[in-house]
């Protein structure tokens, strides 16, 4: 998720920088609007990546020595011992919680 | 610094899906949510408009063969060189660029299922055919289809300059495919950033993917753009408004700003997925790892930031915009698409390059581009710009980008589209195609740049008796007939191979995610996934003897490991 994040929030930044230049240079209205617009477009979903990065588990996608195996958490017991298990096991009925919460319509709380 | 692969493992996905169940025939495909049969609407439904916006160009170019020509009419050859432009810009590259191909191949190379919003993704092709039909039907209404231009510049484009039904047909058409391209943005960024297989980092996400999230993007900084302009020219059509018109107070020029803030980008998202699709091309046929790979990536983003500053270039003559500023920016996007250059040649350099029809269409990519983007490089340049501008100069580079792209396409169709329909097509009669195709680009463009030099105007239908304008015009319509045959030859290559070789499911010795599943791939795409050490998994899975060095690590090492001789 942080890649994801720094992509946007990098290509935000330089249109902050594009925008800055372009405005005092030119002093153009329309496309200085626009470049503006376009840098927030890249900082509204950048930030809230980044945000959420700091606060979640590494995904497995993000992690270069995952495993094809999903709950990739338990997997690791086979290789790090059997007491892996617990918190692996843990983890994953965890997430299967957060699955089912995710595929729920509506909400009750 | 994973020098040693780890043993192959696969894990077994249990298919568990029945699909059997739901309606079938007509009915299925209209219901479909399958990334790959949407994808493959869009291609058929593209590949039709590039023939159709192919046959507008062979008219254009039979008109111009002679001078005071009376083949079509002045008011016909304007409705013919707009209508060409459009199709082929709105309604062929674009959305075979980030519409066919990347909606089938994308999730397969990320290890996907499917894209991440599949009933949007329905949405989006369906709503790419309602509009190209849209733009299409005003060659049926009186007054005829939009002769404004492909660029509808107010104030040609009010409802006083341009009344009737096929100028708002248009408007209508573009605002339908705008959506639909938008759609597919959102679906793509959301599908490479969540959709990804465990172990498929961002940085070894094929190439190909990498420039379709670029390329989304930059839909979703574009076309919103666009979509906004056209409302506005709607407005001053019908209800009254004055945004574009002097006469209430307006800005015309606007409307260019408007439109070259989406249309710059716009030439990056068709250029971007052709230059990806070219990338996996030249690294699967020499054989080696696409050198360079971060630097291909961050020239990918370097393009994208870039292509939002450079919109006025189109403005120049106009006298009111900042040359420096779009002058030093366009020159700027010279050093990535350079990187890519180097990288695309370095690709080549020392592998065993296999030239088969799709390699050659890469490679006359890179030499049509090349060309293509040295007259881009003239014409950021002011003092110029302001005497090519409008000319056939300006048709001529960018039909050689367009041409470019074109055959960077057709490279793509015959590399998956084995994967995509399990057969591949016949190697020789794509041979002739691409000669076709590239010596008829050449003929083509290389003289409607003199012509451009020589001072023949743009979308004119008739010139004056002028021998050095018309053996050029003749030559270019010699390259047109070339390139239609080559299209041609195409589509008798498809009826002729129905069928009949089956490509198996690795046919080139490929390197990514879908060349590890079947052609065509299952329903939700894979049985088993190969462990994702590196970014070409399925290579590493078919060769475990070999090392997988991390990025820059070792690279020279890995450049000189054995390759297996072609296979044909």
């Amino acid at each position: 998720m942080k890649t994801e994040a720094k992509l946007l929030l990098g290509l935000g930044t330089f249109f902050g920088a594009m925008v800055t230049v372009y405005w005092f240079w030119g002093n153009e209205n329309a496309g200085s609007v626009m470049m503006f617009a376009g840098m927030l477009l890249c900082f509204l979903p950048g930030s809230y990546y980044y945000w959420w990065s700091r606060r979640m588990k590494p995904r497995t996608e993000d992690n270069p020595q995952a495993t094809q195996a999903e709950g990739a958490g338990v997997v690791l017991a086979l290789v790090f011992g059997i007491w892996f298990l617990v918190p692996g096991l843990g983890l994953a009925v965890w997430a299967l919680f957060g699955g089912t919460a995710e595929g729920r319509r509506g909400g009750t709380h | 610094m994973t020098d040693v692969l780890d043993p192959p493992v696969v894990v077994e996905h249990h298919d568990e899906h029945h699909e059997d169940h739901g309606p079938t025939g007509i009915l299925k495909w209209i219901t479909s949510t399958d990334h790959k049969v949407i994808g493959l609407s869009y291609t058929i439904t593209s590949v039709i408009m590039m023939v159709i916006g192919g046959l507008f160009a062979e008219i254009i170019r039979a008109q111009l063969t002679t001078p005071n020509n009376s083949l079509v009419s002045l008011a016909q050859y304007n409705e013919l060189f707009t209508m060409h432009g459009s199709v082929m810009i709105y309604l062929f590259i674009g959305p075979f660029a980030f519409g066919a191909l990347a909606n089938i191949i994308v999730p397969i190379q990320i290890g996907a299922p499917d894209m991440a919003f599949p009933r949007l993704n329905a949405l989006s092709y369906w709503l790419y055919l309602t509009g190209s039909i849209t733009m299409l039907s005003g060659f049926f209404v009186a007054g005829g289809a939009a002769n404004f231009g492909w660029v509808a510049y107010a104030p040609l484009s009010n409802s006083i300059n341009t009344p009737g039904a096929g100028a708002d047909l248009w408007i209508g058409g573009l605002l339908l495919t705008g959506f639909s391209a938008i759609f597919t943005g959102v679906n793509l960024t959301a599908t490479i950033f969540y959709l990804r297989a465990p172990g498929m980092t961002m940085f070894r996400m094929p190439i190909f993917t990498w420039n379709l999230l670029i390329t989304a993007i930059l839909i979703l900084l574009a076309f919103p753009v666009l979509t906004a302009g056209l409302i506005m020219l709607y407005c001053d059509r019908h209800f009254g408004t004055h945004i574009f018109s002097v006469a209430g107070g307006g800005v015309p020029v606007l409307w260019q700003h408007i439109f070259w803030f989406w249309g710059h980008p716009e030439v990056y998202i068709l250029a971007l997925p052709i230059f990806g699709m070219v990338t996996e091309i030249i690294a699967v046929f020499s054989r080696k790892p696409v050198f360079g790979y971060k630097g291909m990536v961050f020239a990918t983003i370097t393009i994208g930031a870039l292509s939002l500053g450079v919109w006025a270039h189109h403005m120049f003559t106009t006298g009111v915009v900042l040359l420096p500023f779009f002058s030093i920016m366009s020159l700027l996007i010279a050093v990535p698409t350079g990187i890519k250059m180097f990288n695309w040649i370095g690709t080549m350099w020392r592998g065993e390059v296999w030239f088969s029809t799709a390699m050659l269409m890469a490679i006359g990519f890179l030499i049509t581009f090349l060309i293509g983007g040295i007259t881009g490089i003239y014409l950021a340049s002011p003092p110029l710009d302001f005497f090519t501008h409008d000319t056939y100069f300006v048709v001529a580079h960018f039909h050689s980008i367009v041409m470019a792209l074109m055959m960077g396409a057709m490279g793509a169709l015959y590399y998956w589209g084995p994967k995509i329909t399990g057969y591949l097509l016949n190697e020789t009669i794509g041979k002739i195609q691409f000669w076709l195709l590239f010596i008829g680009t050449q003929v083509f463009t290389l003289p409607m740049y003199v012509l451009g030099l020589r001072g023949m105007p743009r979308r004119i239908a008739i010139y004056p008796l002028h021998h050095s304008w018309q053996y050029l015009n003749d030559w270019a319509s010699i390259g047109a007939l070339m390139i239609g045959l080559s299209t041609v030859a195409f589509l008798v290559n498809i009826a002729y191979s129905w069928k009949k070789y089956p490509a198996g499911d690795n046919p080139w010795d490929g390197h990514t995610l879908e060349w590890f599943t079947t052609s065509p791939p299952p329903h939700h795409n894979f049985y088993r996934l190969p462990q994702i050490r590196s970014e070409r998994p399925t290579w590493d899975y078919n060769h475990p003897g070999h090392t997988a060095a991390e990025h820059g690590h070792s690279a020279a090492h890995r450049d000189e490991t054995p390759v297996e001789a072609p296979t044909s």
